[in-house]
């Protein structure tokens, strides 16, 4: 039940600095803990994020097992043209996560 | 006759001063979102960044996927959540007719499921149900609590304060110890807020996860070194709509956010 959260300006002037705000639902489990029985419990985490805008990448960040669960990701963009924010995620056992959103520039 | 008489009242004033547990007055009652940092109510706040909205979103599929042998979504007999299930949160826990006792939002889902969909119950903390519930709890956001206005409550809602009051475990330490009588006080660094539950389930930071109100007492019971009840016992449902009651025309904020 994997869900994303993006909070994109839906309009924005032409030149301006927009906050992009990305909420990814994920355990983000360390890789570091044990069960009641002592084996440990397996490393679980999103290894990278990247945002393209309009096909070209502005952000991306590598992640690592103290960041906590649901990661929330918020960077600024120069608002340069309307189009398609594209998001990916990519973590362990395979995870991969798309989302985007939309902006009109005038 | 006239000494003994004075004694026995300095007895019950001695008495008295050390079992304060007065309940705070209605003027006085602050939700644990006042006792927050402003970063953390942002969080609750906005809803792309309240972690606790996933949980919602979840919910939301899962009101409208089929489940068991009825072949029935929720959706199928309540329809539209948004005007359905608007200010259902707000009253529970409330009496249940058949089980002659009362249940909690959580419980509910689960009888429905038995009932009606001829489904397996979803265990307590498990992220179908607190989705289901915080996605049902949502649709109360900002409304008044009314729980316990039932008169047939008053028996459980009762018991619910004896257990709030009670001092236990190896702490000897009874909820209202803490919860009314030191509220404004910090125990470590940790604010001592008034327990009031307006935002379950919520999305505690130390979680990293949503919980409900039943894992938030068994955690404080714990905390007093005493044995927690099972999820689900009467004992809690009670403790429950003790606060809920307690917190009558406060806002639902659920789901809140909580460090």
């Amino acid at each position: 039940m994997a869900s994303a959260l993006i909070n994109v300006p839906r309009k924005a002037k032409r030149g301006e600095i927009i906050e992009i705000k990305t909420l990814m639902s994920h355990i983000m489990e360390t890789g570091y803990r044990h069960t009641s029985t002592g084996e440990v419990v397996p490393r679980d985490i999103i290894t990278s994020f990247s945002c393209r805008y309009n096909g070209t990448e502005i952000f991306r960040a590598d992640l690592f097992p103290a960041i906590a669960a649901n990661p929330f990701i918020t960077f600024f963009t120069v608002a340069t043209e309307s189009g398609k924010f594209d998001f990916e995620w990519i973590g362990d056992r395979g995870f991969t996560e798309t989302a985007s959103a939309s902006i009109t520039v005038e | 006759m006239r000494p003994a008489c004075t004694i026995v009242m300095a007895v019950l004033l001695i008495a008295a001063s050390f079992a304060r547990a007065d309940e705070i007055p209605p003027g006085e009652r602050r939700s644990g979102f006042t006792f927050m940092t402003p970063e953390t109510q942002a969080m609750q706040d906005d809803d792309t960044a309240n972690p606790g909205m996933l949980f919602v979103l979840d919910g939301e599929t899962l009101w409208k996927n089929k489940a068991g042998a009825a072949g029935k979504a929720c959706a199928d007999c309540h329809d539209d959540a948004r005007t359905s299930m608007k200010g259902v949160a707000a009253r529970y826990p409330a009496f249940d007719k058949a089980l002659g006792r009362p249940v909690d939002l959580e419980q509910r889902i689960n009888l429905c499921r038995a009932n009606h969909q001829q489904a397996a119950p979803l265990p307590y903390e498990s992220p179908e149900l607190l989705a289901l519930t915080a996605f049902v709890a949502r649709q109360s956001r900002n409304m008044p609590i009314i729980t316990g206005a039932d008169p047939q409550l008053a028996p459980f809602i009762a018991r619910g304060r004896e257990l709030f009051t009670q001092r236990q475990g190896q702490l000897n330490l009874g909820c209202a110890n803490c919860h009314d009588d030191n509220w404004d006080k910090h125990l470590a660094g940790s604010a001592i807020t008034q327990g009031h539950p307006t935002g379950y389930p919520l999305y505690r930071l130390e979680w990293q996860s949503l919980g409900s109100l039943q894992r938030r007492l068994r955690g404080c019971i714990a905390g007093i070194r005493a044995q927690p009840y099972d999820y689900g016992a009467p004992e809690l449902v009670e403790l429950e709509l003790y606060l809920m009651s307690r917190a009558r025309g406060m806002p639902i904020e659920t789901p809140a956010v909580r460090p």
